[in-house]
């Protein structure tokens, strides 16, 4: 099996090819450099992302707080996380940093705010 | 009316504001700043994303968290700032030489004259629109920028519509691709007039390609259809730059998002009788970033769009420490031009001094492999950096030391000219 | 509800009929299908007060124009809409040009056009420098003028709404029936209105409205005009209106300087079918530019801030069609107000009092009669001495809403007040969102003010009225 990626590690976006072997071997072919090869595996195997979206405060001003997740989590998870994130109804004041979500889903990672209000 | 006097005051509490003002005040001057919104933080505060604050502070930050950061800062520091107070007009003192006055109304303070020695032009840039790139059709509710989408999105939670083209493949229109499937929307397309993405590879990854949203690179939107509400759009490819309609296509959508462009935003400064570049919009600045008008500064996307707010951060400190010198006097310097040479689309400042080092900011209008910027004196090649990458959408620094330009010190109105190869 | 006077379409024929009438013990009623006065073929019209030499006397639109012409500096002393004087001129780039110009001259001294001259080059390169300077000479009218035309119409039905006018905005007539001396006129949504005088002054719709109450059949044919509004910044802002040589059936493309400091380029001419096609298109933009430019070479399509199309209601004769209806009782025909029409309207007003006067409508004037409306301050016309006055009284005045063209959160909430509440509403009534941002700045936060003012939700405020909704949903839900 093959997949391609475009390698974000640097603003040259190498056009990388993973080959992957009967045996799942994993092989990337394109890259110019290491992190190419780092990136393409990782997207294969277990590609995560940051998260970051707003919860409902409902100030006058700030109708939503942004929030993140403190780590990149799996993408199969992000769906979920903005689910709960929608559906919670925070109160003033918050400080910056103040945690929101804590451990999602046994990820080990939480969710918190990224401004502060009230 | 009240009157109060400040040796520098700041147009615009954004990233840029904040790190002047801060520069300037951390010398003992009186500063303030004036920002038209609720808060100091400008456009960072609806940028929810992460990906800020890589050089400024070693580590990926929000907007939010940027802007807090800075505007922590500025309360524990003597800068006095105006919020919800909008500079009207910005003139020259007719008592004092060499003092500038500032007009400002506000529902809190009133109408209030500000005087200072000194003024910073950080009012930041506003988006291109409709209007500015002539999409021909029909005029429905249901088309906006892409920056007022994030705004209504990010801040004051409301969907604009739920089917979404997106119009420019510049970083916010990108980012507003993500940040509406997120939000439980459908983005149809992003149409990219260029034949390479305006914004950043991170960007096309992250915020297309993680959703399956095709980039029609080289396509223009032909047309708007819809009476009360947009209804659909009809999207034509480029071909060698003539639209090929026998191969335009139709799209659904409610929604249209722009993302075609940032233009700084320089009434108040052309009022006053500031210069400004046709090239970039921004104000004429010489090497201190100080404008035709003595004592007036510039810096941010006021004076030209930059994609990296740490290069913000820093373009202001070094704004507000040449305000310093002028403030003590000691600003001194004969001015020499500098010049966009090959593939350059433009060079920020538009001149240098042979007094210290020297900072430049410049946009390809190339994308190539293995570029090398090279910065030359009629025929003395002064300094050359090789880029591994170069692209429109990315801007690129480079900075020139002191030593570097003694060769070509003893010479009378030396140029320099700074091109990509 | 039973009225003595019915009026159909609130554009700026419709509204200067309803202030007239305001004048006289009547029972009027203005009868609007869009979701705001002057929303049809009114707010898309060039804003320009015609000097009255493009047609003959003999005609009755040009004989309403003269007179319509003379009688905007008095309304502009009781209404307060922007209106200035500027003049008009006609370029002429060739000997054959010249000799048409001539004609336009006799025919203007024949209409009565007060001050009309012709100009060497020399003189209307001195009357407007920007010219191309391959003009040959030309004609001037100093008695021509420009407005903004919506606020026209604002004004009009404001000052008729205080003498007593009702208004029916979002009421599209569908049927109308004539019993026992008076007419039943019912709307789409069966809503009905009762009146024994109809005046059809609805614009493109008069046709179909003239069917409605089975009076005279005719067709209108819609002429659609594209304009482009450019930047304040323009360095091509003239001193003039300015007119090429006409030829054909417009006046052909003008250049044009705003009442209130843009400019606009435009219109262009094109008969069509659809009577609610205001697209723009590419080729126009570029005749239009590609025409504007040898008049004036310093217009550049770098300064459009926004394009739109206007609609003109013109029937086949060319002319107005102001009259008793032959076959429909007490109706009153008010179509084909095509050009000059915002020029002619306060004339359509008086000539339409007398047709009334005619059916034997009894016009007895009211006593109180007040011709004068509030004047709303504009922050952008104020200085700073009374600025600081007017802030002091009411400090959302100090709120600056629209930064391009300088608009407070005092005027907003004024203008909602007066009954404003679409986005293009209060756009219209205050220029927010006018400039050359194009609202990318204040939209939200006019829609804020739209709700807390009006107590309507975020998806019932709309753009124009109808389904133009601006906003869809909210994250995560209403509750």
């Amino acid at each position: 099996m093959e997949k391609e990626y475009i390698c974000i590690a640097c603003p040259i976006g190498c056009h990388l090819k993973l080959h992957v072997g009967a045996d799942k071997s994993l092989e990337v072919s394109g890259n110019k450099c290491k992190r190419g090869e780092v990136y393409a595996i990782t997207e294969f195997s277990e590609p995560t992302r940051v998260v970051t979206a707003t919860c409902r405060l409902g100030l006058e001003n700030l109708e939503r707080l942004p929030v993140k997740t403190t780590k990149p989590i799996l993408k199969d998870h992000i769906n979920p996380l903005l689910k709960e994130i929608y559906s919670l109804k925070l109160e003033a004041p918050i400080r910056r940093g103040q945690t929101i979500i804590k451990n999602f889903m046994n990820t080990g990672v939480d969710v918190v705010a990224t401004r502060s209000a009230g | 009316m009240k009157e109060y006097i400040f040796d520098c005051v700041v147009i615009g509490g954004g990233a840029a504001g904040m790190a002047a003002a801060l520069e300037v005040e951390k010398s003992g001057f009186d500063t303030a700043i004036v920002e038209r919104e609720e808060h100091l933080g400008g456009i960072l505060l609806q940028c929810i994303h992460n990906g800020f604050g890589l050089h400024e502070f070693k580590e990926e930050l929000t907007g939010p968290e940027y802007a807090e950061r800075f505007a922590e800062r500025v309360q524990a520091s003597s800068v006095k700032v105006f919020l919800e107070s909008t500079v009207m007009e910005l003139s020259e003192s007719g008592e004092a030489a060499g003092m500038h006055e500032l007009h400002c109304y506000s529902s809190v303070y009133g109408v209030f004259l500000l005087k200072a020695r000194s003024v910073i032009l950080s009012m930041g840039c506003r988006e291109r629109n409709r209007g500015n790139i002539g999409i021909p059709g029909s005029r429905p509710s249901g088309i906006m920028t892409a920056g007022l989408a994030q705004r209504l999105v990010n801040i004051d939670g409301y969907i604009p519509g739920e089917q979404i083209v997106i119009i420019g493949s510049g970083d916010i229109g990108l980012i507003m691709a993500r940040r509406m499937t997120w939000a439980g929307c459908k983005v149809h397309a992003v149409i990219e007039i260029q034949p390479y993405p305006s914004g950043i590879t991170r960007n096309i990854v992250q915020c297309l390609e993680d959703f399956d949203i095709p980039l029609y690179l080289s396509h223009v939107v032909s047309e708007i259809r819809g009476k009360d509400r947009i209804e659909s759009i009809r999207v034509t490819p480029l071909k060698n730059g003539i639209q090929d309609e026998e191969n335009s296509f139709e799209i659904k959508c409610d929604t249209l998002l722009l993302s075609v462009g940032l233009v700084p935003e320089n009434e108040l400064s052309r009022k006053a009788g500031i210069e400004l570049s046709p090239q970039i919009n921004g104000p004429l600045v010489d090497s201190f970033l100080m404008t035709n008008k003595k004592g007036i500064f510039a810096c941010g996307n006021v004076l030209h769009v930059h994609d990296l707010v740490d290069y913000v951060s820093r373009e202001s400190r070094s704004a507000g420490s040449n305000v310093v010198k002028y403030l003590n006097s000691t600003l001194t310097g004969v001015q020499n031009k500098v010049k966009a040479g090959a593939n350059v689309r433009y060079v920020v400042p538009q001149k240098f001094n042979f007094q210290g080092d020297n900072q430049f900011y410049m946009r390809s209008m190339i994308v190539k492999n293995g570029a090398k910027v090279e910065v030359r004196a009629g025929n003395i090649i002064i300094k050359t950096v090789n880029h591994n990458h170069v692209q429109p959408s990315e801007m690129i620094s480079i900075s020139i030391k002191k030593e570097e330009l003694e060769k070509i010190s003893g010479i009378p109105d030396q140029q320099l000219e700074i091109s990509i190869i | 509800m039973k009225y003595d006077i019915a009026i159909i379409g609130a554009g700026v024929s419709g509204a200067s009929i309803a202030r007239k009438l305001s004048q006289y013990n009547l029972k009027t009623i203005l009868i609007e299908k869009e979701a705001d006065v002057s929303f049809g073929t009114s707010k898309a019209n060039s804003g320009i007060v015609h000097a009255g030499f493009h047609t003959s006397w003999k005609y009755l639109k040009s004989r309403l124009e003269i007179q319509g012409n003379l009688m905007f500096d008095g309304l502009q002393r009781e209404l307060g809409f922007p209106f200035r004087r500027c003049g008009i001129i006609v370029a002429a780039f060739s000997e054959e040009e010249l000799k048409h110009v001539q004609e336009l001259y006799r025919q203007g001294v024949e209409n009565g056009v007060i001050g009309i001259e012709i100009c060497s080059r020399e003189r209307i390169l001195d009357i407007e420098p920007k010219l191309n300077p391959d003009v040959i000479g030309g004609l001037h009218a100093p008695n021509g003028g420009i407005i903004e035309p919506y606020r026209f119409v604002f004004s009009l039905v404001e000052s008729a709404l205080k003498n007593g006018v009702e208004l029916f905005l979002n009421f599209k007539v569908e049927k109308a029936v004539r019993s026992r001396g008076t007419w039943m006129i019912s709307s789409d949504d069966g809503q009905i209105v009762e009146a024994d005088y109809v005046i059809n002054a609805a614009g493109l719709y008069a046709d179909s409205i003239s069917a409605i109450f089975n009076a005279e059949l005719f067709k209108i044919i819609p002429r659609k005009g594209e304009e482009y509004l450019l930047d304040r910044m323009s360095p091509a802002y003239p001193n003039k209106v300015i007119f090429p040589v006409p030829s054909g059936k417009s006046k052909g493309t003008l250049i044009i300087p705003t009442v209130e400091g843009t400019m606009m380029v435009g219109p262009t001419a094109e008969e069509v079918e659809d009577k609610e096609d205001t697209s723009t298109s590419t080729e126009q933009l570029n005749r239009i530019f590609d025409f504007s430019r040898r008049i004036i070479p310093s217009i550049s399509e770098r300064d459009i801030i926004t394009s739109f199309a206007g609609l003109r209601p013109a029937l086949e004769s060319g002319d107005f069609y102001i009259d008793v209806s032959q076959k429909a009782e007490n109706f009153i025909q008010v179509a084909g107000i095509q050009s000059p029409g915002l020029t002619a309207a306060p004339a359509i007003g008086d000539y339409v009092k007398d047709l009334l006067k005619k059916l034997d409508c009894s016009l007895i004037e009211k006593k109180n009669w007040d011709p004068f409306i509030d004047k709303v301050p504009r922050m952008r016309n104020l200085s700073h001495y009374e600025s600081e006055k007017i802030v002091k009284e009411n400090p959302q005045y100090g709120n600056i809403i629209c930064r391009c063209e300088k608009v407070s959160e005092a005027e907003i909430v004024e203008a909602v007040k007066r009954g404003h509440s679409t986005l293009d509403g209060v756009k219209f009534f205050t220029r927010t969102g006018m400039g050359r941002c194009q609202g990318g700045f204040c939209t939200y936060k006019t829609i804020k003010i739209i709700m807390r003012e009006t107590g309507l939700s975020y998806n019932q405020v709309t753009k124009r009225g109808r389904n133009s909704k601006v906003l869809m949903r909210k994250l995560g839900g209403d509750s």
